[in-house]
């Protein structure tokens, strides 16, 4: 109220009134533009999403980006393999911030009906931060609408002033696997020699 | 000829190659491996056995009636793109100690990829094969997987269902059962810290014949996927330029490496259909096609399906085909530069056939619909309407529709036509099928050449084309969506009522010991299923002969030579599918 009388009358029909943080989420909600990137069976119904019966445009997200440079979003649309990871991870840290990730699918998820193969990791949360996670084998394209408009509301509820891409301490990417005999992250080492070398580990092993 | 030497006794081609034959059961030619190469080439000069479909292995460790002597054993399917009918099977059996074998790649250079995958899966050794490399795991991965006493991370049991969860359901999570909690498994003694990756690789180079006046360029690596927005899913191509023109292409797989055999000698007979869907994802049906017809092989009456099923199993498949040809074509026009317009033309036709899926499998894309026996659920009257309707009234038009936006198109003619182009003898030598095959004229049709299902009782042709380019591949596409239309609509007059399914559904799936191949004509081409039962309720070993995969063998001949943004147009029209190339 007492804003609104500082206002003169013949700007009031003209001029409108918002926080900061609801202008700046409103905008980058309505333009989220995700990753040209599938992985597996649940790329093909993302594209279907995106062609014309579901129409993303709709929510200003035509544009698949393929260059990580220029996305705000992965989606994450398929099968996670060990192969495949360490592309992953480094496709997400070559993404600016604000950056999110929305995990389509059960593989994407948890691993899905080929969790226990010897090549496949158990959902992508297990290396990258995960926003949304859309259930289903693959989910249907109304389903994962549904996903990203729950992530635009989440992107509408942050603020300015907590999110992290904007403080001094911001985190650092996100360590690449490497390939060995199996996947290892190589800031483990000393975890994963103490145990293939016999040696009772000095802490016990906490696995995330 | 060797026939009558064969009858007396009773070893087909007995006397062909001396020493060659050594024994032969129901399922094929035992194969003395010293002798491989000679009698391989001897079959495909005199006999006409021209096309070396698949080649696989299977591991019998612990199989009844085998020792550590001939515990491996490498299965060979060929058959003859001339004279059609059934092929022959080669095996040869290999000790456990000594697991070599000289390389068929010289007589039939497509079995160059198959063979780097048994190499990989089972660590047998093709002597004589040009890079003989792991494709779909890494350099430096830990063993041979689809050994049986190659056990992995969150290994449980050797068959489902698991006793820790039937028959009460229980539950735990596999991350709380092994020691990493984790997918991971390190071998004993190994340091992180001195591990040295392995070098990347790199393609082998074919020199450019000199030619005067060429202008001087450098030689440069590039590397294209698996993030690259053409590759149709996580493909990778290490490809060797000299100035813009490749003269080296380095395929490299496995990015989507699911373990779909392994998991598939784990699972249940019936628990593999909901998996085969998974493989060439967009055409899911074709896919269920091939797997219950090789399972039915091996069950005897019980796996003869009832009319009306046989009839919805052409529908079905053959609706899959106009889907899947739609929009390879529509991704091909990606390729070229055209994003994405005419791709929402013929996803909007694949919508409408996805819709028919949806309503009688219950699911899009993965419709796990056929059974042993028959198929999963009846279609009712308002269906087989709707069906029509598309068919009769609606498919041809659309193929006219993109016939006139595309086939005489100035660009599409302009990088299409004498672009990878790959002789009728090549592709044959180089086992491409479906229509990367009859796209260089070869009119090999696996519903023609074997009839399987009732497609003997349809009128068509099969499409095939001279052109031996990327343009042809795209006529033969189109082509074969007119084909399928007729077929559809000759099988939706035709269809019967009746039951769908042999006897009653079941959970348990009876099936006898011994082996059985079965292939279906899938969108991609020759789609096989090579299963090897021991009479339990899970198959000993379940190979799939993935098109796209064994297509891929013609990838670095047709690329030799172009541009390097030819190579994009090439891969596309190959059209792979990464869930199958990399199964
Ligand atoms: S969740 Fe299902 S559809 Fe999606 S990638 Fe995994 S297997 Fe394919």
């Amino acid at each position: 109220m007492a804003i609104e009388n500082q206002v003169p009358e013949e700007l009031q029909k003209n001029v409108f009134l918002t926080s900061v943080d609801f202008l700046y989420n409103w905008s980058r909600k309505n333009s989220l533009w995700p990753m040209l990137f599938g992985l597996a069976c649940c790329a093909i119904e993302m594209i279907c999403t995106a062609a014309g019966r579901y129409d993303l445009a709709r929510f200003g997200m035509e544009v698949m980006r393929p260059s990580p440079r220029q996305c705000d979003l992965m989606i994450v649309s398929g099968t996670v393999t060990k192969k495949m990871v360490p592309t992953i991870v480094r496709l997400y840290n070559q993404m600016a911030e604000p950056r999110y990730v929305l995990s389509m699918g059960a593989c994407a998820t948890g691993g899905g009906p080929f969790k226990e193969g010897y090549n496949v990791v158990s959902g992508i949360d297990k290396f990258l931060p995960v926003d949304v996670y859309v259930p289903g084998c693959p989910p249907t394209p109304e389903a994962l609408l549904y996903g990203i408009l729950k992530l635009h509301e989440k992107i509408q509820n942050q603020s300015v002033r907590t999110v992290p891409w904007y403080r001094k301490d911001t985190p650092k990417g996100i360590t690449v696997p490497e390939l060995g005999p199996d996947i290892f992250l190589p800031d483990r080492a000393a975890e994963i020699r103490q145990i293939t070398m016999k040696q009772k580990p000095a802490t016990a092993v906490e696995e995330s | 000829m060797s026939d009558a030497i064969a009858e007396t006794t009773g070893l087909p081609y007995a006397d062909a190659v001396p020493g060659a034959v050594v024994d032969a059961d129901e399922y094929g030619i035992v194969v003395n491996r010293d002798k491989l190469v000679e009698f391989a080439l001897h079959l495909r000069n005199n006999e006409g056995f021209d096309y070396l479909s698949s080649l696989t292995a299977v591991d019998y460790l612990g199989f009844e009636g085998r020792t550590p002597e001939d515990r491996f054993e490498v299965v060979y399917h060929l058959f003859s793109t001339k004279k059609g009918g059934d092929g022959i099977v080669l095996k040869v059996r290999l000790p456990e100690n000594d697991p070599q074998l000289p390389s068929l790649t010289l007589v039939y250079p497509g079995a160059d990829l198959q063979e780097r995958e048994v190499y990989d899966f089972y660590g047998i050794v093709f002597n004589g094969h040009r890079r003989l490399r792991r494709i779909f795991l890494w350099d430096g991965f830990n063993g041979y997987p689809m050994r049986k006493d190659w056990k992995e991370a969150y290994y449980e049991e050797e068959h489902k269902p698991y006793k820790s969860r039937w028959p009460k359901g229980h539950y735990q999570w596999a991350e709380d059962r092994v020691p990493w909690g984790d997918n991971i498994k390190y071998p004993e003694g190994w340091d992180p810290d001195t591990f040295v990756p392995p070098e990347p690789p790199l393609p082998i180079i074919h020199e450019p014949p000199a030619d005067a006046g060429h202008i001087k360029t450098d030689r440069i690596v590039v590397n294209m996927g698996p993030q690259h927005p053409s590759t149709h899913g996580v493909f990778r191509m290490i490809v060797a330029l000299d100035g813009e023109t490749i003269v080296g292409l380095e395929p490299e797989c496995g990015y989507l490496h699911r373990n779909h055999e392994k998991i598939g000698e784990r699972n249940t007979w019936l628990g593999n259909i909901p998996f085969t869907d998974r493989l060439d994802y967009l055409s899911s049906m074709s896919n269920n096609f091939g797997y219950v017809l090789a399972v039915e092989k091996l069950m005897g009456d019980r796996g003869k399906p009832p009319e009306r099923a046989e009839y919805l199993r052409v529908i079905m498949a053959e609706l899959t085909r106009i889907c899947n040809h739609m929009w390879s074509v529509g991704f091909l026009l990606n390729d070229l530069g055209a994003f994405f317009t005419p791709a929402l033309y013929t996803i909007e036709e694949r919508e409408l056939i996805l819709d028919l899926f949806e309503a009688v499998a219950g699911s899009r894309m993965m419709c796990n619909y056929m059974r042993f026996g028959g198929v999963a659920r009846d279609v009712d009257e308002e269906w087989l309407q709707r069906c029509r309707d598309i068919v009769f009234n609606r498919l041809e038009k659309k193929i006219d529709e993109l016939e006139t936006y595309l086939t005489n198109n100035e660009i599409l003619l302009t990088r299409c036509v004498g672009v990878g182009y790959l002789s009728p003898e090549d592709a044959i030598a180089l086992s491409a099928c479906g229509p990367m095959l009859r796209a260089s004229g070869v009119p090999y049709d696996v519903r023609r050449a074997r009839p399987y299902s009732i497609y003997d009782r349809f009128d068509f042709n099969v499409v095939t084309d001279d052109g031996c380019d990327v343009y042809a591949r795209y006529k033969v596409r189109i082509g074969e969506m007119r084909e399928s239309v007729k077929i559809l609509k000759q099988a939706l007059d035709q269809i019967p009522e009746g039951p769908i399914m042999n006897g009653k559904p079941a959970y348990v799936t009876r099936v006898q010991k011994g082996e059985a191949y079965g292939a279906v004509e899938g969108p991609k081409g020759e789609l096989g299923f090579y299963v090897v039962s021991d009479g339990s309720d899970n198959p000993w070993r379940y190979h799939i002969r993935a098109p796209s995969y064994i297509n891929l063998n013609t990838l670095e001949p047709m690329t030799i030579g172009y541009k390097v943004a030819d190579s994009v147009v090439i891969l596309g029209a190959i059209d792979i599918v990464l869930g199958e190339t990399d199964r």
